[in-house]
């Protein structure tokens, strides 16, 4: 009861922050309620820049992950997005952002259909873009609902945990915009950045030490597997690093690199993005494992490990005040959401002449509405929707976004792209992830190893694993991504390249600064 | 001072090597299949060596903020701005 409360006490707070506060420093334009007047200050970019990057994956799936795969889980998603993220959001993060400053550009999309001129291309891109964005919402929810059914002990059912959660980011993102969400991120980041020291501590103490729980997992054959990688495969491992490449095609990040006030404010965020990555990820992966060592946790848990272990071991104060924490992120969906409704609004309603037609207070209604209406589709697909957090978001977000990125890559840094090439890039990430999707509905997941399911001779092609599918012991991702690149560099060589002056506006800066003349 | 040293194609391409070395160095696999020794005494080595490897790219990232940063595109926004204004 008392944890319910302290919940309830969070969800006030961050609806007071997204709706109420800052409220004097809003405009009413477009660029306001979708970009925070690209006004956003250095460590507020930093924290609600990263609070965006991390949902309910970073905290209930991480450790939901570890809890069945051991300490591998650290390495695949956050000593990769270590050092991946940061060199694109320093690389490519900056470089958008300066075209956004210079040319007013909202949404990724117009970039592309500026850069390469096309247009119902860009649509397209659109369409891809929102499809994929949309199980990532979905993760919100549902981790919504998780959490305050295993908080409350079963008290508030899923659904209505799911329905709370999506009502409370949706007020704040319709009535606060970007500005709102932004604080409403940092607040959050604070908190559950905080989230895994006490988390840690006091759980380690319940526990009587982590040394004595090691040594009673390393003692038992079963367990000590989880704490090396022995089971899981090392091309799987490697496969992983590719997705974090999606950071920077998810729409949400590259939209939200366009709110900085300076493009000095990425040198904080890029130094400091490792660092904030450690702390949250590495304390949920270690008491993720260690919940092996707990008798009292079912065998069969998935997302909700962590809060059990806190019901186990901190006090119902506490717990409250760590499930708070963990609601934290819990609800970035905030940032998907808004970016779909900025999407929207530019990418299709003004540039089909609905603004110029029915004016700028019109679009951003538009936008408020779509806000409503995604979140609803949310609610109801996560209400319907079986399969564990991190297997709906590595499966077709990252998968889809990471294949995306040779699409920013050559519009800001290969001058011979064409919108041809970016059309055949996308057509390529469209068909793999439908193709993804029919096969693992119509081949039922492999039990124990991976299936063989197209074979040459003695090599496997295509195989079926328990979670997913591998294409020559690869995640999907590395031939979606790699074929990506290259139907944009073939496609791109063989057609006609946007006039010059286009060209010439994308580039008079370099990767690496030449030295001052 | 980053440009006094090596000439500028030299330190592209030695930071570009680094990137990719650091890469390289997240596929652990001599680590692949075992436990000890723990570091700080209870964390297994295996996930001991990512964490020390997250801050090794925190190390990274201020080295490539420091020698990389896209000042010409900083300038060229800045005098976009003072031009407007």
């Amino acid at each position: 009861m008392i944890t319910t409360l302290f919940v309830a006490l969070y969800l006030i707070t961050v609806l007071y922050i997204g709706i109420f506060a800052f409220r004097g420093k809003r405009g009413s334009g477009a660029e306001d309620f979708f970009l925070a007047g690209r006004s956003l200050g250095g460590t507020v970019f930093l924290f609600s820049l990263f609070g965006t990057h991390m949902t309910a994956f970073a905290i209930l799936g991480s450790s939901g992950h570890a809890f069945r795969n051991g300490i591998v889980t650290y390495g695949l998603m956050a000593s990769s997005s270590a050092i991946i993220v940061p060199v694109l959001l320093l690389f490519v993060g900056t470089k958008m952002w300066a075209l956004g400053k210079q040319y007013g550009f909202m949404t990724p999309v117009q970039i592309f259909r500026d850069r390469w001129e096309c247009g119902h291309i860009g649509t397209l891109i659109f369409v891809l873009q929102a499809v994929l964005l949309v199980p990532y919402i979905i993760i919100g929810v549902k981790g919504g609902g998780t959490t305050l059914q295993a908080i409350s002990g079963g008290v508030v059912p899923f659904w209505l945990g799911g329905f709370v959660v999506a009502l409370v980011v949706m007020s704040y993102v319709f009535f606060g915009g970007m500005r709102g969400t932004a604080w409403v991120n940092v607040f959050q980041t604070v908190l559950f950045l905080t989230f895994g020291t006490v988390a840690v501590t006091v759980i380690g103490a319940g526990m009587g030490g982590f040394e004595a729980a090691i040594q009673k997992m390393m003692a038992a054959p079963q367990t000590a597997a989880l704490l090396t990688r022995e089971r899981f495969p090392e091309l799987v491992f490697l496969s992983y690093t590719f997705m974090p490449l999606s950071a920077i095609a998810f729409p949400h990040i590259s939209i939200f690199c366009l709110t900085a006030k300076k493009m000095s404010h990425f040198k904080r965020t890029v130094i400091f993005y490792p660092l904030c990555l450690l702390i949250i990820w590495l304390p949920c992966v270690f008491l993720g494992v260690l919940a092996n060592s707990v008798p009292e946790i079912p065998k069969d848990t998935r997302d909700d490990v962590l809060l059990l272990l806190l019901n186990q071991y901190s006090p119902a104060w506490l717990a409250g005040i760590l499930g708070a924490g963990i609601m934290a992120a819990v609800m970035a969906s905030d940032s998907q959401i808004l970016a779909l409704s900025t999407m929207f609004t530019e990418d299709v309603f003004t540039y089909y002449g609905g603004k110029s037609k029915f004016g700028e207070k019109v679009q951003v209604q538009t936008g408020r509405v779509f806000i409503v209406l995604v979140t609803a589709v949310a609610y109801i697909i996560a209400l319907r929707s079986p399969a564990s957090i991190f297997d709906i978001a590595s499966q077709y977000a990252f998968a889809g976004f990471a294949a995306l990125v040779p699409l920013n890559i050559a519009a800001l840094f290969w001058k011979g792209s064409t919108k041809w090439g970016a059309f055949a890039s996308t057509v390529w990430v469209a068909l793999c992830v439908v193709s993804m999707a029919v096969f693992q509905a119509i081949v039922p997941p492999a039990v124990g190893p991976p299936q063989p399911f197209v074979t040459i001779g003695e090599m496997v092609l295509i195989a079926r694993t328990a979670t997913g599918t591998t294409v020559l012991g690869l995640l999907p991702v590395v031939p979606m991504t790699l074929l990506s690149a290259l139907w944009m560099f073939v496609v791109s060589s063989l057609t006609a390249k946007p006039s010059a002056s286009t060209v010439a506006r994308y580039f008079t800066g370099s990767m690496v600064s030449r030295p001052p003349t | 001072m980053p440009y006094g040293i090596l000439p500028y194609s030299m330190k592209r391409l030695l930071l570009i090597a680094l990137v990719l070395a650091f890469y390289v160095l997240h596929q652990d696999w001599w680590l692949w299949r075992t436990t000890t020794p723990l570091g700080l005494g209870f964390l297994p080595v295996g996930l001991f060596y990512h964490a020390v490897y997250t801050l090794g790219c925190a190390a990274l990232m201020g080295l490539l903020v420091w020698l990389a940063w896209p000042k010409e595109l900083e300038r060229a926004t800045l005098d976009e701005e003072s031009a407007s204004k």
